[in-house]
């Protein structure tokens, strides 16, 4: 590439093709060039020594990755006899992990996600369109930077967080005496309560930038035609941020399905949810030679967060065009 | 106009402050209240003890492994990919966000089922690097891991901070003034990348600090595994450790304002000011 152009221009300072110029000292010696080393050997290898640059990326990601996702297909149809200890093709592991038991853990994640995903999505946009529209730039700054720490804000610190709140001796259900009222943090309802607490910051700080984006002249020039403000929303605001909404609801979506620590310490066992009973058949707590059931569970989780994820690639596309 | 206001910042703004105000106080007020009156035993005492400083230490350790492991990794690769290697860009950016679509449980179930190779493997030289990446000490095997789960935030940062310098200028002027390849590298586009580098770092090490599926399938003890371990022991102990965790949380990412708040975020904060004003 680089040496193939044509030599610098003598004197014409620093700002030149910089790989062709180590080499080219002898080619313009009126350059105060400073000291070069091994420079023609380094012209001659210039080209070749460009791609191992990123040898170790791909050789980092096809052992650290590929090779446990490639297990993971390969033991998701593989079925070992434990007479033998040999393998062999089988489509049972995949059918197990589909039904009875496995699969109330399955639709109990996708439901469990949905309505996290739905409710993060509209609180999140809320929160932020409140925040756009507020005159004080201190209050953005705040919610920003709280949004920013609540986010990160999850696993095995938010359950006990949660827990010390609304568990069975937590503060709140103690005060306001919430186990008279039959509520309890260790249900659907308690885990959707402790999961928009750091889905509902992290949707507002992706949301912040779309609803930037929406530019006032729009607004105004809605209201100057003489619509109202419902009407400015209905037919100009939520078509344009349609694209990043969806987008933020497939990513709170992600989140919420491949969240484990959270519900784990929260709630163990009794919720149906495949993230936890994934971990359960991996700690052992399955028949000997059902590993793979583990295996095939997780490919589960894959496809079914690939098919998501599916949604909104040519979402993506749309929005920039409005509000790139 | 009056109703809107009213409708988003006078209902939403302070129910949302409730909901996310009332679970840190009462965390911290369910870990120092005592049946004879408040004691900060929990954080005075229990906080030293041996378990957490211990744990606390080897997520500290963990996370600024995968941090080096990390930005080794990304910062030649996506350099060389936007000065030279332009046609790998998509694919690089593809593989970076496939740890989105593959959960954490999903991964280390992978994980652990090719490290149950280790006994078919006894008898080559591959034994001993199972061994070194198992160790008790030290887990390689949870770096490896975290890494692949930091290369999403990692791509993000990074790609941001590389789109925006004139990156092939920088490298070109710093060769044409004799600089080799590594010095640029470090010299050159790293310091004009801080802002990209410390984001992603922070934001790999907050996730390192938090994580608990792996580091538990793996039966290993970092912070937050042990903070499990003690929840029926040391309830409280329990919940001072988890407000901890929520204070390391937020001093880190105060540092990255900090360090990163240089100029161009104050910029790009002005511009966005100046816009506003202009328009309403």
């Amino acid at each position: 590439m680089a040496d193939k152009t044509a030599p610098p221009p003598a004197g014409s300072g620093a700002a030149v093709l910089a790989d062709s110029v180590p080499a080219a000292g002898p080619a313009a010696p009126a350059r105060p060039s400073p000291p070069v080393r091994g420079g023609g050997a380094r012209r001659r290898g210039a080209r070749r020594h460009r791609w191992p640059v990123v040898v170790p990326f791909f050789a980092f990601l096809a052992v650290c990755f590929g090779l446990p996702a490639g297990t993971m297909v390969y033991g998701a149809f593989t079925v070992v006899d434990s007479a033998t200890g040999e393998g062999r093709f089988s489509t049972e592991n995949v059918s197990g992990s589909l039904s009875g038991a496995y699969a109330t853990g399955l639709t109990g994640s996708v439901e469990l996600s949905a309505v996290t995903a739905l409710l993060a999505t509209v609180i999140g946009t809320l929160i932020a369109q409140a925040v756009v529209s507020s005159p004080r730039p201190a209050l953005r700054g705040v919610v920003v930077s709280a949004s920013g720490v609540l986010a990160n804000f999850s696993g095995a610190p938010l359950a006990f967080a949660f827990i010390a709140t609304l568990g069975t001796t937590g503060t709140v259900t103690q005060l306001f005496h919430l186990d008279r009222t039959g509520f309890s943090l260790y249900s659907f309802t308690g885990l959707v309560l402790a999961y928009l607490y750091f889905m509902v910051p992290l949707m507002v700080v992706t949301v912040l930038p779309a609803l930037d984006g929406l530019r006032s002249q729009w607004q105004e020039a809605a209201a100057s035609c003489g619509a109202t403000r419902g009407q400015y929303w209905r037919h100009v605001g939520i078509p344009v941020l349609t694209p990043s909404l969806l987008g933020g609801a497939v990513l709170m979506f992600g989140t919420a399905f491949a969240s484990h620590a959270t519900a784990a310490v929260m709630v163990g066992s009794s919720q149906p949810l495949i993230t936890i009973q994934i971990a359960n058949a991996l700690n052992g707590n399955v028949l000997v030679g059902q590993e793979n059931l583990a295996l095939a569970m997780s490919l589960n989780m894959v496809v079914i967060a690939l098919l998501v994820m599916a949604v909104q690639i040519p979402l993506q596309r749309r929005s920039t065009r409005w509000l790139g | 106009m009056a109703r809107m206001k009213f409708t988003s910042r006078g209902v939403v703004l302070p129910l949302a402050a409730l909901y996310f105000l009332v679970p840190i106080g009462a965390s911290v007020w369910f870990s120092v209240n005592e049946v004879e009156g408040i004691s900060f035993d929990a954080y005075t005492k229990g906080l030293g003890t041996e378990g957490l400083t211990t744990s606390l230490m080897l997520s500290v350790r963990l996370g600024l492994a995968t941090i080096v492991c990390g930005l080794l990794l990304m910062v030649p690769t996506l350099v060389a990919i936007s000065l030279y290697l332009p046609r790998l860009r998509r694919i690089v950016e593809v593989l970076c966000m496939m740890p989105l679509v593959v959960p954490p449980i999903a991964l280390v179930a992978g994980v652990t089922t090719v490290l149950s190779w280790e006994q078919d493997l006894a008898d080559t030289p591959l034994y001993m690097t199972f061994q070194v990446l198992r160790d008790e000490e030290f887990p390689l095997i949870l770096v490896l891991v975290y890494t692949v789960m930091s290369l999403p935030f990692l791509y993000r940062s990074l790609d941001a901070g590389l789109r925006a310098v004139d990156l092939r200028t920088l490298v070109e002027a710093a060769r044409s003034l004799g600089a080799s390849r590594l010095q640029t590298l470090w010299q050159v586009v790293v310091p004009n990348l801080r802002t990209a580098v410390v984001g992603g770092a922070v934001l790999s090490l907050a996730m390192v600090l938090g994580e608990y599926t792996v580091a538990s399938v793996l039966s290993y003890r970092p912070f937050s595994v042990w903070m499990v371990e003690i929840k029926d022991s040391e309830a409280q102990l329990s919940v001072a450790a988890a407000m901890l965790s929520l204070l390391i949380t937020w001093g880190l990412l105060l540092l990255l304002t900090t360090l990163a708040g240089g100029r161009s975020r104050r910029r790009a904060h002005s511009g966005r000011e100046n816009r506003k004003k202009t328009v309403s």
